[in-house]
């Protein structure tokens, strides 16, 4: 079977890899798209690197998730999904990975959302840092308007990976991610914070 | 400790809370010896400003003692005296590392709320709503100050807090208007639309660059008396007719380069009061539309003065047609402190000047009140947190 190249570098013109059509993943008239970039002050490699462990990205997702490594490519996904916060959990696949410059992944069929998405990591102009795109793509559970439901309860996915992405900008930028949680606050926010 | 939270519209209330403690690694904890209410926490008080919470602590003003630092802090130590600029700033980002500090790109965690409203967010503020980062403010005892080694100034020689306190926002904001201009010595006319404390040290500052002339604009006689005694010719707003004035003190130019250290709540139209009343326009821009029919041809419209939305009925054509250069945003504080901290060491500039009235924190209510009412000849309120 050809290594399948959903998402890949638009800039690679290898012909030994043919494109995978995305229809395979995500139904087309029913997914919803997102692509976020962000420029990082970090050389390509180190972004990768943090990137490519994929257990480190629960640190930048605010959203809860969990992801736990099954081999070199496959990992689980668990994270909880409106509406009503329920657990959605998947097996992810790492099906194209050029050191340094791009991971893509997609869901297994048997993924109750169906899903899928790429990182790339690309010079930026005048070597100031590197810019970060994501795009995903997933079949939201109730469809097109499942996604608009989603988006009207402050769920929506495209705020989720510019969170992620710009808490990633500033972990890497600055070592750590900036934060109020946990500070003073006057009545009534205090009691409603020790409540839940 | 205690610390002042805004509870709504015109309602400051001192509570007791817990003390900050390090949240990150590049933290530290600074015991506040002396802290200010800025005009601009008068936009929070009057209800102006978004995204703000019942209960928030307010206060971007404020320096003390260093009494707790994170693991990752190299410079400052614990018993550093220090004052602690209003912007947060991480030091490591694109803007950063161009000295366009108050565009820092990491230290707002609630940036998708300003990228909602403004398509990108800036460095985060003290107690400046949530919107703005949501950092507890510096009008309580003690504060939990985020990049410790990128924001505060060591202060290590004897000036005492109220020489120095005005480096945490209002001396720098008023200079970087003042250089906004691009005053040769000898030759610029500024003027200075609101002689309330950031316009005072605009005043200040652009002859400390060499400016011959600085004219000086407001309503309220005891600040229009703190600018004369400042050098600036005055034009009271409420008896002349200021753009025949400001003309006739130019040659019929008008001023080289202006300054609006007043912004969003103007007074004098009626129609933006209702407008903004209405929640029909975010800000009354007043000033803005006199300073823009009256700057010179080529000139320099320099505004310090804090927006925080949309305005109706702008001039941009008078802008467009006279060649007028706009410069405007947050203060890039660390390109400052150190500079002015020399002038006042060197006693170029005294900043106590602008110093009205001093309370204790725990009278911070009745400070705003008397500050916001414009009472008893009040330009600049110091609380002193000790108890």
């Amino acid at each position: 079977m050809p290594k399948p190249t959903y998402l890949s570098d638009p800039s690679s013109t290898s012909g030994e890899r043919p494109r995978m059509k995305s229809t395979i993943v995500v139904p087309g008239n029913q997914c919803v798209k997102i692509t976020r970039a962000c420029t990082i002050m970090r050389p390509a490699a180190e972004l990768y690197q943090f990137w490519r462990h994929l257990e480190n990205l629960p640190r930048v997702i605010k959203h809860p998730a969990t992801i736990t490594r099954v081999s070199e490519v496959e990992s689980r996904w668990t994270v909880s999904a409106p509406p009503g916060d329920r657990e959605v959990s998947w097996t992810s696949l790492i099906i194209n990975d050029e050191p340094d410059r791009l991971i893509a992944w997609r869901s297994t069929e048997d993924a109750e959302i169906p899903n899928a998405g790429s990182v790339r990591f690309e010079i930026a102009p005048g070597n100031q840092g590197t810019e970060v795109t994501v795009s995903l793509e997933y079949n939201p559970p109730g469809g097109k308007l499942g996604a608009w439901l989603a988006k009207l309860s402050g769920e929506e996915a495209g705020q989720q990976v510019a969170d992620a992405l710009r808490r990633f900008k500033a972990l890497m930028e600055t070592d750590e991610i900036p934060t109020t949680e946990g500070q003073p606050v006057g009545e009534p926010q205090k009691s409603k914070r020790a409540k839940s | 400790m205690k610390a002042v939270c805004w509870m709504g519209k015109k309602k400051m209330e001192v509570q007791t809370v817990d003390d900050p403690t390090i949240l990150n690694p590049k933290d530290c904890i600074v015991k506040i010896t002396s802290t200010a209410i800025c005009g601009s926490d008068l936009h929070l008080y009057d209800g102006y400003v978004p995204t703000m919470e019942k209960g928030d602590i307010l206060g971007h003003e404020f320096m003390g003692e260093v009494v707790a630092v994170g693991p990752s802090v190299r410079k400052l130590k614990v018993g550093d005296r220090v004052v602690v600029p209003f912007t947060i700033s991480c030091g490591g980002c694109f803007h950063c590392s161009r000295g366009q500090w108050s565009c820092c790109d990491n230290t707002n965690p609630n940036a998708g709320l300003s990228e909602v409203l403004n398509g990108a967010s800036g460095a985060a503020l003290y107690g400046y709503s949530h919107m703005m980062g949501g950092y507890a403010g510096g009008q309580a005892q003690y504060a939990r100050v985020p990049f410790a080694d990128v924001g505060p100034i060591k202060v290590e020689s004897d000036l005492p807090d109220d020489k120095v306190l005005f480096l945490s926002d209002i001396f720098p904001t008023g200079y970087m208007a003042a250089e906004n201009c691009g005053i040769e010595p000898g030759h610029t006319t500024v003027a200075v639309w609101g002689c309330g404390p950031v316009g005072q040290f605009a005043i200040r500052s652009a002859f400390l660059l060499g400016a011959p002339k600085v004219i000086a604009i407001d309503s309220v006689p005891e600040r229009l008396r703190m600018a004369e005694e400042g050098g600036a010719v005055i034009i009271n707003s409420d008896n002349e007719d200021v753009h025949d004035r400001l003309m006739a003190l130019t040659g019929g130019r008008g001023p080289d380069a202006a300054i609006d250290a007043v912004g969003m709540e103007a007074h004098g139209s009626a129609y933006d009061h209702v407008k903004q009343t209405l929640k029909l326009e975010q800000d009354r821009p007043f000033v803005l539309r006199q300073a823009m029919r009256a700057v010179r041809k080529g000139g320099v419209l320099s505004i310090p003065g804090v927006y925080s939305g949309f305005i109706d009925k702008v001039p941009f054509g008078a802008v467009f047609a006279k060649g007028v250069t706009l410069k405007m945003g947050q203060t890039h504080m660390q390109r400052y402190l150190q500079p002015l901290l020399d002038l006042i060491r060197d006693g170029k500039i005294d900043p106590s000047f602008v110093i009205t009235h001093r309370f204790p924190l725990t009278k911070a209510p009745d400070a705003y009140e008397i500050f916001c009412k414009k009472q008893d000849g009040c330009i600049k309120v110091v609380l002193d947190p000790s108890n």
